[in-house]
């Protein structure tokens, strides 16, 4: 079998040593790192990202193959940056305060790490100025807010209020998910779009960046 | 007042409350606090809320414990002060039903993903729990409700906390179930099946589902438990997935409807009927109504 498709079958079957031996591999081989990336792991992750959308697995794989996926992102990573191989986009992502439920937005971050995003994670109970300054201070290109409370979410207006006093607004795309949220509220507190779950969540962010030529 | 689970036994058909993260939010909890907290700085207000429930006929009122084992209130530097806020829990609400109804000590997920799938190590979540059933039992609550787990193995981790620390105390488990096109899963990929049979075969006293996606979604949930298990159920469905109505955030199932369908929970077997996210006071006397009436002509 090609290395790649190796690489990208263990990985969906979450065995994290063999992914970065064969990943080790790879590169040993002189396959461009890039290459590695998109035809190896990102591939592993999207097969991954289906089923998981098609309740044909559930969290745990999922946890494996993202495991699976960081131990050969520890191979690659310094050589993607040494090559100066642009990163796919930046997200900043948080669940909104007083929210503590985590698990989606935690999810969403390993799916988008998965295809390829660089994810900064600012964690649960994330003040709207928070996400705010984090997405200026790292020139994120999209935020991504999670809430499962209703009482929680006007903190998501809050933050596209910010966005606007700061002129980040339509630079920086703003994405929010959650079980209470839906596109109606997106729309209606000036959000650039809604997610229902975390494999939608990184189509939606993939079609906020160009297709690599 | 008579023995939970022989009441049960005989065929009683019991009410159990609604939502508390709410109620705690229309009472001042404010933006960062934590909600077991105020079972130490605002007891008069957990007072309040489980009088509501009780004089809404509610027969088993929860404790403001779901978030507090150690592991859990310990993202607000609180694990240290778990013992005394479950404590205080159940001290609040047995002072406020003063006999008239069970107090159902709540434990709630410890927010942490075991291992192998996450970070945590599964003797430090049991012995965690271990520590919230120690302060639960002390107080003297009357049940205990594990609820709204999604990992069949903390659930257990949970239980065995229970049996080992309160032996004589009855304990309810109830898991959270997603609806998918292939069925209802948690987001760990538990089953009904599973959990029924796990969880009977594990020794819990009643077993069920909450939250959820709606009381219609709960029956079908309730139908399942049943074809496996011979466990009494206990049902705490939300008010359906909020929706936006003129611009306000509202769940969509009235206490009208949700009574309603309440009957049908009763076919399904289930033995115990209580609501969870959007519901309230209201909600619950419309279901004890419901089940009120529907006992007294099935008598």
């Amino acid at each position: 079998m090609e290395l790649l498709e190796q690489i990208s079958e263990n990985l969906q079957n979450g065995f994290d040593e063999k992914v970065a031996l064969l990943t080790k591999d790879a590169v040993e081989r002189q396959i461009p790192p890039e290459e590695i990336l998109s035809s190896g792991l990102i591939a592993g992750m999207n097969v991954v990202s289906e089923q998981f959308r098609n309740h044909h697995i559930f969290l745990p794989d999922v946890l494996l193959a993202a495991r699976a996926m960081n131990s050969a992102m520890e191979v690659l990573k310094p050589l993607l940056i040494r090559e100066g191989i642009p990163i796919r986009g930046k997200v900043v992502i948080g669940s909104v305060k007083n929210d503590l439920h985590d698990i989606g937005k935690n999810l969403v971050g390993i799916l988008l790490k998965g295809a390829g995003f660089e994810v900064i994670d600012l964690g649960n109970d994330v003040p709207a100025e928070k996400f705010i300054s984090a997405a200026k201070n790292e020139n994120a290109h999209v935020i991504g807010m999670s809430a499962l409370l209703t009482t929680t979410m006007p903190v998501m207006k809050k933050v596209v209020d910010l966005a606007k006093d700061e002129g980040l607004y339509g630079k920086v795309r703003i994405i929010v998910g959650g079980a209470p949220v839906s596109k109606e509220y997106a729309l209606e507190i000036g959000a650039d779009a809604y997610s229902y779950d975390g494999a939608n969540a990184v189509e939606t962010v993939e079609s906020f960046f160009p297709v690599n030529s | 007042m008579n023995d939970l689970l022989a009441r049960l036994r005989n065929g009683e058909i019991l009410v159990s409350d609604g939502a508390m993260g709410t109620m705690l939010f229309e009472r001042g909890l404010r933006s960062g606090e934590c909600p077991e907290a105020m079972n130490l700085s605002r007891p008069d207000v957990l007072e309040d809320i489980a009088r509501l429930y009780l004089d809404a006929g509610a027969d088993i009122i929860q404790t403001n414990t779901f978030g507090g084992s150690p592991l859990k209130l310990a993202s607000y530097s609180l694990g240290d002060a778990a013992t005394a806020i479950n404590r205080n829990a159940v001290a609040v609400v047995s002072k406020a039903v003063s006999g008239k109804a069970y107090v159902s000590g709540s434990c709630g997920p410890s927010g942490k993903i075991l291992k192998p799938y996450g970070d945590t190590d599964p003797e430090l979540v049991y012995e965690s729990f271990k520590i919230q059933m120690q302060a639960l039992s002390d107080s003297g609550c009357d049940v205990i409700c594990i609820e709204t787990m999604m990992d069949l193995d903390e659930m257990l981790l949970a239980l065995r906390a229970a049996r080992e620390c309160a032996p004589r105390i009855p304990v309810m488990t109830t898991m959270t179930f997603d609806a998918t096109p292939r069925g209802f899963y948690t987001i760990m990929g538990v089953t009904v099946e599973r959990a029924a049979r796990t969880l009977e075969d594990a020794g819990a006293d009643v077993t069920g589902s909450n939250c959820g996606n709606g009381i219609e979604n709960m029956i079908r949930i309730a139908r399942e438990y049943r074809k496996h298990t011979s466990l009494p159920l206990l049902i705490q469905s939300n008010a359906g997935l909020p929706v936006i109505r003129n611009g306000e955030l509202v769940y969509p199932e009235s206490p009208e409807f949700m009574a309603e369908k309440a009957g049908e929970l009763v076919d399904a077997g289930v033995s115990i009927i209580g609501g969870c996210c959007g519901t309230g006071p209201a909600h619950i006397r419309a279901i004890k109504n419901a089940v009120s009436s529907y006992t007294e002509y099935h008598k």
